[in-house]
């Protein structure tokens, strides 16, 4: 298999975003997933949401572990640094990749079981850190690259396709973000670009651990009926508590939303969102509330989509830090090395 | 009763405590004391896995002639841990001496007849001059220290200098410690005829050397040589190395105005995801590193494998102990050779260096973080306990003013924007090292994606075998190329044309120097080679052939460094004599002067034999 170039050439008339770039400079190389692959929404939902803000490419790092999700950052963001880790660890790199250079975007793209199996433990302590980043979980409920196994976020009950029944309860990745301290919160479905490119792009926007669950149907593994992760479940039981408008200070309309249903939030960098409230009894700023109104709806076998939580000024890792304004691997030596006296003073006080 | 032994400024005085008793600062002192009197000396700790209650011993060796490392038996033993008496008593030198508690009388059963008995009444002191049971216990230290002081002819002055540095900024503790000093003093003097067969006599030996730790020493290093991400998880004997860090960098690393922080420490959830952080940041051009130890090390595998494949930079500090986490983790071994020179799956192998000392240790954790970045893979620091975590003399750490960090092959903005053709496992200068880019240098050149092998020389998503080959073929190259600019052996020749020669490492140098000189005095010279970095220079492969026999002096079980220099260099192994010291404490001098001597009558029977006084 060898990795299919895209041709380069630009329409004329392609339309272009602040930057003068097209739609086009946010492609990758052709995905090799399978046709109708929920991650393939998800990377054209990548795609657009960065066109969109009109984001330079290459200040953007894209990091993932391994799984079929984790490939898709081929597949996007073609002028981006990428890094494919080991799988489960994503988290890790993009913390330490975040520790060296502060003002980078970081996304960080990874499966159900990349985060909820084998990197429970990353995907944990990354949220807790309070990493400044994009953590997008492309959430199937299978190991697609393995052929089908299941992920921790199988549904209890469910079989895969050769037999197998999960007796295992599942992990829901969005309560647990909620509970480690992730300062937005959101889930989606590959198939709603309308509900989901918005809420990438405030994620983008957002100063902190921005973590979204896209639930993405597997097409070869898991879109039976009766999966949670199904194309025709989703959309059956979707039960969305706001739609996001998202919108850059500078571009900032007054839109005319009906009194008492919109509600905006100002983002860390001024760039606001507004919300469109489905369900009226939703307030997206109380963590508590919002982990009681998941485990509500769910119980009722209803899958909430939409901005479950934000706390715009929440901080991030490197304000925990007190690290210096300037990225660290921008530093030399005159800031970085002591310097022959103070190691005179070092000797000195060991003898 | 055998003579007393008698010497001055050459002996061994072990102390043997609880673990937890607050004997670790006088003990420390006394170490300290001799250093001011300008005779050196070296000291170390032997301690259990545990916080409080267990037996726990320090070993000070003294010697005029600079040999620091560990001899083997003891002259003076202070007893001071009942549980351990039999043992502690057992390793006390014929004519040697003993110092205990007399509080409690002992029946003469417990003593040995060929040792120098010295009962202090330190309990009974203690309790007449304290009521207060944590100062009895915590005095009684510095009594034992006083009746040393006394019964060693040390130098006051300089313990009470020691003691006022000590305490200084809580001045109030600095009277009551002069004052137990004192009254350990009085009763020796008035009790025995001081000195005895030890004596200390002033020098001036010490010269301008310093008494450090290799853990506090490399982690200044780090310092200095540019690290500003350290990712670490806690293990002994490797902890320290980075609260160390920590504690240089909150001196010396603070933005002079705003106070900010120029470094970012984490302490990871495990080593996992310490080692994955440290590649995230040298990926993305910050210099990182990690400390752990053997339990760590094998965690961290998969990454190291990673990083190796993907060619980023990697600085790990293996401070190696005797394994497993219930196996001896406070104790010392030279046992992660093999699993750090080809940690991970498929075919790899790493850069691994064996600094001697602290001092060198400061040196190679610098050393370390260019290598790491000219040649774009892990670099494995392997340190141990005895180094880690003891104080050694050694020579005050020097810098370079001039000295520029290494960053080996970096594009810039400029060499893209110019047009400089980009191929991130092209083979550009011949080296096998190839160029690298920075997230976020160029808006339209120089982005690439990182992966395993799966990849051409443009770092193209591929699975073609040639591909593979072509990668794995110039990784060895530069395998080849770091063989080069690793730190070189360090030979030294016997006095005499001999057939015989010694290899070995790390904190093995200080016993096997003082045994080189042992052995000579028994007529047996031999060559030797301090190995100092893997891949192995070519100098390694020309003192073996041109030796008759080698002895491979390792502290492990396995011979892993005879293994590895096997392998590596394809020689016979039969020229490899192994001689392995593994039960957790530091090799000594005289179990090398044993093992070589008994080696060479079994070898070379008849003309050995001729050859010994
Ligand atoms: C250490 C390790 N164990 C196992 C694997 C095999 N493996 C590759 S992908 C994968 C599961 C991926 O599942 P998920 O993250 O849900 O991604 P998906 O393919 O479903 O998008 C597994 C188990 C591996 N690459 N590394
Ligand atoms: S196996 Fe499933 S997850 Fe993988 S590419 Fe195919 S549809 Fe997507
Ligand atoms: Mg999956």
């Amino acid at each position: 298999m060898t990795y299919i170039v895209k041709p380069r050439l630009h329409h004329p008339k392609l339309p272009t975003n602040a930057l003068g770039y097209t739609h086009r400079d946010y492609e990758g190389s052709v995905s090799t997933l399978c046709a109708g692959c929920g991650h393939d929404s998800i990377s054209a939902a990548i795609i657009q949401a960065c066109f969109e803000l009109s984001l330079p490419p290459h200040r953007i790092a894209k990091l993932s572990g391994i799984g079929c999700s984790s490939k898709t950052p081929t597949y996007f963001l073609g002028q981006s640094h990428g890094f494919n880790s080991v799988h489960g660890r994503m988290p890790s790199v993009l913390t330490g990749a975040n520790l060296a250079n502060r003002d980078l975007i970081y996304l960080g793209v990874s499966g159900d079981g990349d985060s909820a199996s084998i990197g429970l433990g990353q995907f944990a302590h990354c949220i807790r850190r309070g990493v400044d980043m994009v953590y997008i979980v492309e959430n199937n409920g299978v190991y697609g690259l393995t052929k089908g196994q299941f992920s921790a976020t199988a549904d209890k009950g469910s079989s895969a396709k050769r037999g197998a029944v999960n007796s295992d309860s599942p992990i829901d990745l969005v309560a647990m973000a909620l509970q480690l301290g992730a300062s937005y919160v959101a889930r989606s479905f590959s198939g709603d670009k309308a509900q989901l490119v918005p809420l990438i792009k405030a994620a983008i926007q957002h100063k902190g651990a921005a973590f979204i669950d896209v639930v993405s149907p597997c097409v070869a593994f898991n879109n039976h009926p009766g999966s949670t992760k199904s194309f025709d479940y989703v959309r059956d039981h979707n039960e969305a508590v706001n739609q996001l408008d998202y919108m850059v200070e500078r571009d900032a309309i007054v839109a005319d939303y009906a009194p008492g249903t919109v509600e905006t939030v100002m983002q860390h960098d001024g760039s606001m969102l507004r919300l469109r409230k489905l369900a009226l009894d939703y307030d997206p700023h109380e963590r508590i509330s919002a982990l009681t109104y998941l485990q509500q709806r769910q119980a009722a076998g209803e899958v909430v989509t939409g901005l479950l939580f934000v706390e715009a000024d929440h901080g991030d890792m490197h304000g925990y830090l007190d690290t210096v304004d300037s990225p660290l691997n921008t530093l030399g030596e005159a800031e970085l090395c002591p310097g022959p006296d103070l190691l005179e003073r070092y000797n000195a006080a060991h003898r | 009763m055998p003579q007393p032994i008698k010497s001055v400024n050459d002996f061994v005085v072990k102390f043997a405590n609880v673990n937890g008793s607050g004997s670790a600062s006088a003990n420390a002192l006394f170490a300290k004391s001799v250093l001011r009197m300008g005779i050196p000396a070296s000291s170390r700790n032997i301690f259990p896995s545990n916080i409080q209650g267990l037996p726990t011993w320090f070993e000070v060796r003294i010697n005029d002639h600079d040999h620091l490392g560990r001899r083997g038996g003891v002259d003076m033993m202070v007893a001071m841990n009942p549980q351990t008496w039999e043992q502690d008593i057992a390793e006390i030198e014929p004519g040697g001496y003993l110092l205990y508690d007399a509080t409690k009388p002992m029946p003469a059963s417990r003593f040995r007849d060929d040792i120098n008995v010295i009962g202090a009444p330190l309990t009974e002191i203690c309790n007449r001059t304290y009521s207060d049971p944590r100062q009895r216990q915590l005095f009684k230290n510095i009594i034992y220290l006083g009746v040393l002081s006394a019964l060693l002819d040390m130098d006051v002055p300089a313990i009470e200098t020691l003691i006022g540095e000590q305490f200084r900024g809580k001045d109030s503790l600095i009277k009551p410690n002069l004052h137990a000093l004192q009254l350990g003093r009085d009763w020796a003097i008035q009790a025995l005829d001081c000195p005895l067969g030890l004596r200390l006599e002033p020098r001036d030996k010490v010269g301008d050397r310093i008494f450090v730790s290799g853990n506090d020493a490399a982690a200044l290093g780090a310092v200095y040589g540019g690290a500003t991400v350290c990712a670490w998880y806690p293990i002994t004997p490797s902890s320290s190395l980075a609260e160390a860090f920590q504690a240089h960098c909150q001196r010396m690393r603070r933005e002079p105005d705003s106070k900010k922080r120029r470094y970012a420490i984490i302490q990871a959830e495990d080593e996992l995801a310490s080692i994955g952080m440290v590649i995230g940041a040298a990926w993305n051009g910050a210099r990182a590193f990690t400390a752990t130890s053997g339990p760590g090390i094998s965690l961290m595998q998969e990454f190291i494998g990673l990083a190796y494949f993907a060619e980023i930079p990697a600085v790990i500090f293996d401070i190696q102990r005797g394994s497993p986490s219930t196996g001896m983790p406070t104790r010392t071994q030279q046992a992660d050779i093999i699993s750090a020179a080809y940690a991970s799956h498929g075919d790899t192998k790493h850069v691994l260096l064996f600094p001697q000392d602290p001092n060198e240790s400061f040196t190679f954790a610098a050393d370390a973080l260019d290598l790491a970045d000219r040649l774009q893979t892990p670099v494995f620091v392997m340190m141990d306990l005895d180094i880690g975590m003891n104080d050694w003399l050694v020579p005050p750490l020097k810098w370079d003013p001039a000295r520029q960090y290494d960053r080996g092959k970096i594009m810039n903005f400029e060499d893209l924007d110019s047009g400089k053709e980009f191929g991130r496992y092209l083979d550009v200068d011949g080296d096998g090292i190839p160029y690298r880019t920075l997230p976020g240098t160029h808006p339209t050149r120089g982005a690439y994606f990182t992966r395993g092998t799966t990849k051409d020389r443009y770092a193209r998503y591929t699975e073609e075998g040639p591909a593979y080959v072509d990668n794995m073929q110039r990784l060895l190259e530069k395998f080849e190329t770091a063989k080069r600019i690793v730190p070189r052996p360090i030979r030294r020749d016997a006095i005499e044309q001999t057939r015989y020669g010694a290899i070995y490492f790390g904190s093995t140098a200080p016993a096997m120097e003082e045994a080189l000189d042992l052995l000579e005095a028994r007529g047996i010279h031999l060559d030797t080679l301090r190995v100092r970095a893997f891949p192995f220079h070519d100098d390694i492969l020309d003192f073996i052939t041109s030796h008759e026999r080698i002895f491979l002096v390792e502290q492990n079980r396995d011979g892993q460094m005879r293994t590895l220099v096997t392998t590596e260099l394809e020689v016979d192994p039969a020229r490899l004599v192994p001689i392995l010291h593994y039960d957790g404490t530091p090799i000594t001098a005289r179990f090398i002067v044993k093992a070589i001597a008994d080696m060479l009558a079994v070898v070379t029977l008849a003309p050995l034999r001729k050859a010994l006084p």
